[in-house]
């Protein structure tokens, strides 16, 4: 294929990539938007083979046959209740992929040597893949291990944090200078030191943000992942490279700004700031008049019968129990007795940005009974039961209520209006943020303590 | 201490004081509680509820009242019974101390502790003892059963292979308790209801049971102290007749409650009005008892004039007897509570509601109580603004900031660089924004399956591994290439799986 064709091969690419970009905004095209990517992909590859630069076919086609094949039981054996944690890894892979490939474009400069300015800029593209790519990678390995629980996901918080990440960024910064002034094979050292840095950083960075800001962390990675795909797209000069990278890395950056516009925080806040460290006076929980009152599961199915309008709002509490089935089950029984049965999904409930929609469609619960938050706000004192499932900071009335409480001015589903509530916790534990939450000792919530899936489960068989 | 219920004497009674449900709430005050045989016959209490509940039973009527240390009724006692009494007892009953002048004496005689139902002040803390409320709310209720009883047609509209059927028309003067709750089973039937009061404020709560509230267009608040209404001025009162003749002609059945506290009744309804009406209207008078609202109202009877029938019962409650003591039972115990267990019985005039109700205290005369100032609907202060404005907090993403950033960083990168590298740079940014622009349309319940997207999309990073592959570092390069395949494969995939699971109804 001659240079020319490859070249509209890719622009063809980039277009289904945007096209597949634009399908999944809505639900009815979003299956037509994988596809187009898919396509996309399709053609990419084959051009590149076709392009007559690739020639170790032999090494090439068993790794890209085995890399598919592990990605194909990654996607079919994954729990969605897991997702979060795929899509962390997944990222991991693109970083580390980018910092591969930016250290063997650097050791095995396949142009003419370059000179003058346009070796500095090449240079410089070098530096910034392996950088990205290195966060990305290890913040997001980070991210998958708090996600999946096996580190914790209280925030690490060391000592001059701040100042130990700028000092990281410095030297890398200095070694930069090095590298683009040291002949290759010191150079090459002051790269793999870049490299190292970039490791370290990306770990401390995610360590020190908790668990529930997560939805920002992996949008933000799944943001940096398309910087690095489009530094090395410079490095190589493939406009193909260039464009993904560019859409990939805009769709993460505006996913994070919308979980934090959700949270009332900037992106700032939520990787430089956590809970409890910016303000300091988050853990003195202000007085709550009223008291507690306990409700049964035979009484929640017998208020639940006697709905007309309900209302279920959950929150990662219910990934967590695995509940999604008996919620489901529970929404058909009532919805077979003409209770209108809806869902209230606030942006950041749950690990993952739209985690909530995915775990509900798992369970086979239709989507147009889910809605957004701002969409029900108004409608909530129209609904005779809110049952709140697992979720806890996003049901907060002092955000609105409260100015001096750590999360005043987040919006949040205002589940109060409702004429009854319903609140299913395992205890009277403080949410994320650690702050107490006012809508338990209203007048018209009830507690239903205990593991969601248990207790659910004993609501819907006194349902019949 | 031991609590006594006599049988209520007057003969078309046919509540009783308390309920079988409200003995062991008695009870754990520490009341012995007596009941007279046959006392909740009427209510359809038999004896043997009581007894069930922990309640005994005595056969003489003479005997029960000798043992009563607080004895429970709903009407005032009659002359045989101030007879029948126990010196210094305590009687919970209504009172209206305003016309019982001489039984106020002959109680006073006898050194009883008299707490009147009708006087407990219209407080919010005290709702929940308000008798004349309990039983306003049952009259409204029955003065619709009682309309309908004899209105000849459905409340509802109805189209019937029969034909069609109109809907009753109804209107209620007066929206206090009784009038809400009119509105209320007028509406559950099906008729049009509307309703006009003097005080504005109770426009809502007609809406919400939903009735129209008629307007007048008059400024005047009639809001008056305890929760009633006060008189008008006469050039309202004027407006007001007016809108009533007019409705007169066109509604079939009117349901009035407007009582003034301690005074006649104003007549709303005048006999032109009624002759105006359609042969078989029913006018309902719940203001009998204090002269009628209606001209030609006869307290206690109904009668036919003009071809309109108008109903003057002062006895609605006790036509619901079941319901009315139940509800005035429940208020006994509320007001009970405040007296203490029965091992610290206290009458305590500190509490302004007991002070409020005692109309006998050992005997002296206490009624009126000092002026205690009261409103059901207290006058909403404006709302403010709940929402303190809370800070906006910068966005590292404020549009202006970002564009600013972007052309002062693009000038500086054209000022010396090189082509090849512009010609990228213009790809890179314009795609920023073409990605910005497409993700922004993004539901957010698809987020998670856009993230998928652009993960498996962003393994494009193969391609710069497989130009690699064939040079010096196949490895290095070889598995840059396994690893974004996994990306693209799972991250399609995975995506396929959840988009096929997401399903409309």
């Amino acid at each position: 294929m001659t240079e020319g064709l490859i070249t509209m091969a890719y622009l063809v690419s980039g277009l289904f990539f945007i096209l597949s970009l634009g399908g999944l905004s809505k639900q009815e095209t979003a299956r037509k938007g994988n596809i187009y990517g898919i396509l996309g992909m399709t053609l990419a590859i084959l051009a590149t083979f076709a392009s007559g630069e690739v020639e170790n076919f032999k090494l090439l086609i068993p790794l890209m046959l085995g890399g598919a094949m592990i990605g194909a039981v990654l996607a079919k054996r994954v729990e969605m209740t897991s997702m979060p944690e795929l899509v962390a890894i997944l990222h991991s892979f693109v970083g580390l992929a980018a910092v591969l490939v930016g250290v063997v474009s650097f050791i095995d400069p396949r142009d003419v040597e370059l000179t003058g300015t346009n070796k500095l800029i090449h240079e410089i593209e070098i530096l910034l893949g392996v950088f990205i790519g290195g966060v990305t990678f290890t913040g997001s390995v980070v991210a998958f291990g708090k996600l999946r629980g096996s580190l914790s996901g209280k925030p690490m918080l060391l000592p001059g944090r701040h100042l130990l990440n700028l000092g990281m960024l410095g030297a890398s910064i200095w070694l930069g200078t090095q590298f683009i002034e040291q002949g290759h094979d010191q150079a090459l050292i002051s790269l793999l030191i870049v490299m190292g840095i970039s490791f370290v950083l990306g770990i401390h960075l995610i360590v020190a943000i908790g668990g529930a800001d997560m939805p920002v962390v992996v949008s933000m990675l799944n943001s940096y992942s398309g910087w690095a795909a489009a530094a090395a797209g410079f490095m190589l000069k493939n406009d193909l490279l260039i464009i993904t990278g560019a859409l990939v890395g805009s769709s993460g950056a505006i996913l994070s700004y919308i979980m934090c516009k959700a949270m009332n925080r900037s992106l700032a806040n939520v990787i430089f700031g956590g809970f409890g460290t910016a303000g300091g006076s988050a853990a003195i929980a202000s007085e709550i008049e009223g008291s507690i009152t306990e409700t049964s599961a035979d009484e929640v199915a017998e208020e639940l019968k006697e709905a007309k309008e309900v209302m279920i709002v959950p929150g990662y509490g219910m990934a967590v129990a695995q509940a999604q089935h008996v919620v489901k089950d529970i929404t058909e029984t009532l919805r077979g007795k003409d209770v209108n049965v809806r869902f209230a999904i606030h942006p950041v409930a749950g690990r993952l940005p739209g985690h909530m929609n995915v775990l509900l469609a798992e369970a086979n619960v239709p989507y147009d009974i889910v809605f957004e938050m701002d969409e029900i706000n108004d409608d909530l004192p129209n609904v005779d039961v809110l049952l709140v499932v697992g979720a806890n900071d996003i049901v907060n009335p002092s955000a609105l209520e409260d100015s001096s409480s750590p999360i005043a001015g987040m919006p949040v589903i205002e589940a109060w209006n409702a004429k009854s509530v319903v609140a299913l916790k395992r205890s009277m534990a403080a949410g994320y943020s650690g702050v107490e939450n006012p809508l338990y000792f209203k007048d018209n919530t009830n507690m239903l303590f205990g593991d969601a899936k248990d207790t659910l489960s004993a609501v819907f068989s006194k349902l019949g | 201490m031991k609590l006594v219920v006599p049988k209520e004497s007057i003969s078309s009674e046919k509540r009783v004081a308390i309920s079988p449900e409200n003995i062991s709430a008695f009870e754990t005050l520490g009341y012995e509680v007596w009941i007279e045989s046959g006392a909740g016959d009427l209510a359809n209490f038999p004896d043997n509820l009581y007894v069930q509940s922990g309640a005994r039973i005595s056969n003489e009527k003479s005997e029960l009242w000798a043992k009563g240390d607080l004895v429970l009724k709903i009407n005032p006692p009659s002359n045989e019974e101030v007879g029948l009494i126990k010196e210094g007892a305590t009687l919970i009953s209504f009172a209206y101390p305003a016309r019982n002048e001489e039984l106020l004496q002959s109680l006073g005689e006898r050194k009883i502790n008299w707490m009147a139902m009708d006087c407990v002040p219209r407080i919010s803390r005290a709702q929940s003892m308000d008798a004349l409320s309990s039983m306003a709310n049952v009259a409204g209720y029955r003065a619709v059963v009682e309309a309908s009883h004899e209105f000849g047609r459905f409340f509802t509209g109805q189209i019937t292979a029969a034909g069609k059927v109109p809907p009753a028309k109804i209107l209620v003067i007066g929206a206090g308790v009784a009038g809400l709750a009119a509105i209320g089973a007028a509406r559950n039937m099906g008729a049009i209801v509307r309703a006009f009061d003097t005080r504005p404020a109770v426009q809502e709560e007609v809406k919400s049971l939903g009735g129209d509230f008629l307007m007048l267009d008059f400024e005047e608040d009639g809001a008056g102290s305890g929760g009633y209404a006060k008189v008008m001025s006469k050039e309202f009162i004027e407006a007001e007749m007016k809108l009533f003749a007019e409705q007169a002609e066109e509604v079939d059945i009117i349901i009035t409650t407007a009582m003034i506290p301690g005074k006649k009744s104003p007549i709303l309804i005048t006999e032109e009005m009624v002759r105006s009406m359609k042969p078989g209207s029913v006018i309902v008078d719940l203001a009998a008892e204090g002269g009628g609202n209606c001209e030609l109202t006869e307290a206690g009877r109904s009668k036919v004039e003009h071809g309109v029938t108008i109903l003057g019962y002062t006895d609605l409650p006790s036509r619901l007897p079941a319901q009315s003591s139940r509800l005035y039972g429940n208020n006994l115990v509320k007001l009970v509570n405040l007296l203490g267990k029965t091992d610290q019985f206290a009458i305590n005039q500190e509490d302004e509601i007991i002070r409020g109700a005692l109309v006998l205290d050992h005997g002296q005369i206490s009624w009126p109580p000092p002026k205690v100032e009261v409103s059901v609907q207290p006058v909403k202060p404006i709302e403010e603004s709940v929402k303190e404005p809370v800070e906006e907090k910068k966005s590292i993403f404020s549009p202006g900031l970002m564009l600013g950033g972007l052309c002062i960083l693009l000038l500086a990168m054209g000022w010396q660089g090189e082509n090849e590298f512009l010609d990228q740079l213009t790809v890179f940014v314009l795609s920023c924004f073409v990605g910005y622009m497409v993700v922004w349309n993004v539901t957010p319940s698809l987020h998670t399956p856009l993230m998928s997207v652009t993960n498996a999309i962003s393994g494009i990073i193969v391609i710069g591994g497989m130009l690699f592959v064939s040079g010096s570092n196949p490895w290095i390069a070889g598995m840059a290439i396994f690893l974004a395949t996994i990306n693209i494969a799972g991250g399609f995939l995975v995506t396929h799986r959840m988009l096929k699971m997401f399903r409309k109804e």
